[in-house]
């Protein structure tokens, strides 16, 4: 409080001749920022450290269930000795995602997120303490199983790779456009169960997200099956590559 | 549910712009919001008085300005109204087009009132002028 007049606005005023001007009141002060500023700026931040450690980080999204720890498991053991890779994997409870990755070969972080449906950029900066980024390749993030939320905040990744499943139905990209727009690369797993689910169309799936303007490419897999597993790691090796191409893979040293 | 992050968010750079300005007051937020930004408005409404609580933004009015979704083709040069999950040409019908709007989340402005008689503009408060004399 104003120790002269007792106003509780302390520096936007000055005292005249019994009065108080109130110099900055009633001001419509223009900002024309994000709304998300602050991640952003953060995000901006992770993705220096990104650059400067030479590593590609891939944001990995989708609805629950669709097969992310899978494809995940499965890439770490496909690629072992060609990539190093660690894993920063985001759910609201439980180790067990991390546990998976461990024990398929690669070092994980766990976020637990208790009730929050994302992972932000500053959940990434601290989880980024207890790696060596210097020392990888390639860095996943596996975000919470959401297609809604995760869409909305930049954590400082490189690519984003959308999953959708078989089972889960061919128009989610219709669904769920913020999502699906923000793919780099769309994932379709669990192929393997295409003929059991039944009503499942690769076509239309695809209709759908080109619909949303998005010229990625379509990767169709199965993890458990192989089926497809070549061209997701050629695709990720690729990215690897153009990330960084004067660089030897770390794997390597 | 992620509006009220996003709420703290806006909060943070309101609180800050009201202290540069040495306000105590901030009266009304004004955003803008696309349809393809992924944020709900209602929700957001209902989610801010529960981030400004306690703050000087207690109470602000929240204004959302849209946005509306429009692409340019990249085949026919056309810039057409689409809709979030079509977003298509409208003139040739080609999916190979870039958004020039309705993807929006800003922060626009904020307006800033008199802490003690909310009145607008540069002024002098009287009420605290009879108090001093």
């Amino acid at each position: 409080m104003c120790n002269v007049c007792g106003c509780a606005d302390l520096n936007g005023h000055v005292h005249v001749a019994g009065a108080i001007l109130h110099a900055d009141s009633g001001k419509q002060v223009e900002v024309m920022q994000a709304m998300l500023h602050d991640n952003d700026q953060q995000a901006a931040h992770n993705r220096a450290h990104f650059e400067a450690a030479g590593v590609l980080v891939v944001n990995m999204m989708s609805s629950p269930g669709a097969g992310k720890t899978s494809l995940l498991e499965e890439t770490i053991r496909a690629l072992k000795g060609q990539l190093a890779m660690a894993v920063i994997e985001g759910d609201l409870e439980t180790e067990n995602d991390a546990r998976r990755i461990r024990a398929a070969g690669a070092q994980a972080v766990q976020i637990t997120t208790g009730s929050a449906c994302h992972l932000d950029a500053s959940m990434v900066h601290a989880a980024l303490h207890t790696l060596d980024i210097r020392k990888l390749d390639v860095l996943f993030i596996e975000n919470v199983g959401n297609l809604v939320c995760p869409a909305s905040f930049d954590l400082g990744q490189h690519k984003n790779v959308v999953l959708l499943s078989v089972t889960e139905g061919d128009d989610k990209p219709e669904k769920y456009p913020v999502m699906f727009r923000a793919a780099d690369v769309l994932a379709i797993t669990k192929t393997d169960l295409t003929q059991a689910v039944g009503d499942f169309q690769i076509l239309r799936a695809l209709r759908h997200f080109r619909q949303l303007a998005n010229a990625a490419p379509m990767i169709e897999l199965s993890a458990r099956h192989g089926d497809g597993m070549a061209d997701w790691t050629s695709w990720l090796l690729a990215a690897r590559q153009a990330c960084r191409p004067a660089l030897t893979l770390r794997a390597h040293e | 549910m992620h509006e009220l992050a996003i709420c703290e968010s806006v909060l943070r750079q309101a609180l800050e712009v009201a202290a540069s300005h040495g306000s105590s007051h901030v009266s009304r937020i004004t955003l803008c919001i696309g349809p393809l930004a992924g944020v709900e408005p209602h929700l957001l409404l209902q989610a801010f008085p529960l981030a400004a609580a306690g703050t000087v933004c207690a109470g602000a009015a929240i204004e959302i300005k849209s946005a509306a979704v429009r692409v340019e083709c990249a085949v026919c040069g056309a810039a057409s109204a689409a809709l979030a999950n079509r977003l298509l040409c409208a003139a040739c019908g080609n999916w190979r087009v870039a958004l020039i709007s309705g993807d929006e989340m800003r922060l626009d402005s904020i307006e800033l009132r008199c802490s003690t008689c909310t009145r607008k503009g540069d002024h002098a408060c009287v009420m605290f002028a009879a108090v001093r004399t």
